[in-house]
């Protein structure tokens, strides 16, 4: 079979394939799936876990109005880069994507109702999909919040030199950035977790072995480093950290790729995690008595 | 299409759990009616159920379902509802919500899905209660609901784990009324349940299966020649017992010609019933004996199961 042979076939497979059915599909198994992870009691240590930072830093705001100096905003632009990079990437986003995401599929298994999902007339890669999307726009409208909060109480304390710094000098960029990344860490680890769900029956424990594979993959060879999260992600971030002591483990850019190799990679890995899920998601049973 | 394409079809279906089987080597033909998977709990009979709808794979053989597969989830699942024995339900779902969305899903419109809602819920009998959560529901109301979830589209295939379960008689009447009337338009009904004498009523033919095997397949009354060598019962109203069970001694089929109490009736266990009958003709010809009634008397679903398996099937 030559090569017109084969863009032919799949013209005609994409024709046949009923795209609007998907769409409007893919759109239910959303909203199904977003009021059922995000407006939920179960999740409110997620909500924590996401405004903690910015807890803090409205107490530090509180506390230190009458107190604040120009010159710790240079100060106070490294620690929000710390916030975001080492906890919100390191911790907050991948543990609440743990909980998200894993729960898509293996939360229904608990609750005994994924074989509701399963007698529609629905593709499994579509409720793959459906559910990838549904835990991605709650990811990242938890932590978008959370991070815009943590970048806006900030540099609000800092009164005109503040505004001054986000509308006229780097901070505008910085937040885009930010928010940029965030919603890449979200989809990069929902993506991880996802798969890890449907690769096994407890994924904390392969979901601990990420954690350290992320921690530690910038000591592999670079083509291993493609394979971690983190490896796109602090290419992206605008504020570099200084390296120093042992966490320089989680700062080092090993080697330097563009920002757009970088969301490009990111995305290749996501879609490549994706449809090892479409193929898993195949694979399943409905078997609670396992369970 | 590789099979007929009003039939379900299992060829050469075997499932296993790891070492442990599920069940083993099933080869059978389904036409349109009520089919009644009987047998005690762990027989095997939900193992078919999910393999027929795809929530399990086969570890080898093959299924069609109207020459569709589970593997073409679009157009299998608008022909076919399944109603599980999973009594659990997507956390604050309402009765309507967990009607329609599913609806939703199938590619119905609002105004559609809304319609077709309103519709299973009138016909499983669950309107009034349809905007409270399911979670405070009675049993027999969740069973209900679950109910009115497969049928709501309108499947060709309808099939039912346990659905008498939990209901109370007017209920359980009604949901056999119900499953009646859709048989009756050509539809299959799948039915597994331990109360026998509702399904031996209710049934076009009947899949009995034991630790994983189907040990008979057919209308009752084949099933029931299947088991020749066992000894069928049949019971004889008549004016002159005595004479009737010497008469019936006679004859090398009949193993056994009990006098009822009341001294009007003899219960005979034979092996060729046919022949029996051919008898009481001539008795009833040669005027020796006034017959007022004569029935089998184990001609259901209960008596072969414990002729086969030598139980009696339940409680599942």
């Amino acid at each position: 079979m030559n090569a017109q042979d084969l863009v032919a076939r799949a013209q005609k497979w994409s024709k046949e394939q009923p795209w609007r059915l998907f769409g409007s599909q893919i759109s239910i198994l959303v909203r199904n799936e977003v009021r059922r992870n995000l407006f939920t009691r179960r999740r409110i240590w997620i909500y924590l876990l996401a405004l903690i930072p910015a807890l803090i830093i409205l107490t530090h705001l509180i506390v230190g109005k009458y107190n604040v100096d120009v010159a710790q905003m240079e100060i106070d632009t490294q620690v929000l880069a710390g916030i975001v990079q080492l906890y919100y990437f390191r911790l907050g986003i991948f543990f609440a994507c743990m909980a998200i995401f894993t729960w898509l599929f293996r939360g229904e298994m608990v609750e005994r109702t994924l074989h509701y999902q399963f007698l529609v007339p629905v593709r499994r890669e579509v409720l793959v999909v459906g559910k990838f999307l549904a835990g991605g726009l709650v990811a990242i409208t938890l932590f978008e919040t959370a991070v815009f909060a943590c970048f806006y109480l900030t540099y609000a304390r800092f009164g005109s030199a503040g505004k001054s710094y986000v509308f006229d000098g780097p901070g505008l960029g910085q937040l885009g950035s930010y928010l940029l990344v965030t919603a890449l860490a979200c989809l990069g680890y929902g993506a991880v977790f996802l798969a890890l769900s449907l690769l096994f029956k407890n994924p904390i424990v392969p979901g601990v072995v990420i954690m350290g594979w992320e921690a530690i993959a910038p000591i592999f060879p670079a083509w291993a480093q493609r394979l971690s999260v983190t490896f796109y992600l602090k290419h992206l971030c605008p504020v570099s950290l200084p390296v120093i002591g042992p966490l320089a483990i989680f700062t080092i850019v090993a080697e330097p790729v563009s920002p757009f190799i970088a969301v490009l990679g990111l995305l290749c890995l996501i879609i490549a995690i994706l449809a090892l899920s479409c193929f898993l998601i195949h694979r399943m049973e409905i078997t609670y008595t396992a369970e | 299409m590789t099979s007929d394409a009003r039939q379900i079809v299992f060829k050469n279906v075997s499932k296993f759990y790891g070492e442990v089987l599920g069940v083993n080597k099933v080869s059978f033909s389904l036409q349109p009616g009520i089919t009644s998977l009987v047998g005690p709990n762990g027989s095997g009979k939900t193992t078919l159920m999910n393999l027929l709808t795809g929530l399990i794979g086969p570890s080898q053989g093959v299924i069609y379902v109207l020459g569709l597969t589970p593997r073409q989830p679009i157009e299998f699942f608008r022909q076919v509802g399944f109603c599980t024995q999973f009594d659990s339900f997507p956390p604050g779902t309402t009765g309507y919500d967990f009607i329609y969305w599913p609806l939703r899903l199938h590619g119905f419109g609002r105004d559609q899905a809304a319609k077709l809602t309103n519709e299973a819920l009138e016909r499983a009998g669950m309107a009034q209660v349809a905007r409270r959560r399911v979670a405070g529901y009675s049993k027999g109301m969740r069973q209900r609901i679950r109910l009115a979830q497969a049928i709501a589209h309108h499947p060709s295939v309808l099939v039912l784990d346990e659905p008498l379960n939990g209901l109370d008689p007017m209920a359980r009447a009604e949901s056999i009324a119900l499953f009646e009337a859709i048989a009756k338009q050509g539809m299959h009904v799948i039915i597994s349940s331990h109360i026998l004498e509702e399904v031996d009523r209710i049934s076009d033919r009947v899949v009995l299966m034991s630790s994983g095997y189907v040990v008979a397949e057919g209308q009752i009354r084949e099933v029931r020649r299947e088991v020749q060598d066992h000894p069928m019962q049949i019971l004889v109203r008549c004016s002159n017992a005595a004479r009737l069970a010497a008469a019936a001694f006679e004859l090398d089929h009949v193993v056994e010609a009990k006098i009822l109490n009341d001294g009007h009736g003899v219960l005979v266990r034979t092996r060729d019933a046919e022949q029996f009958y051919l008898l009481l003709n001539k008795i009833v010809s040669g005027g020796l004996v006034e017959i007022d009634a004569v029935a089998p008397a184990d001609d259901d679903v209960n008596s072969i199961y414990q002729y086969l398996i030598g139980s009696d099937g339940g409680p599942a």
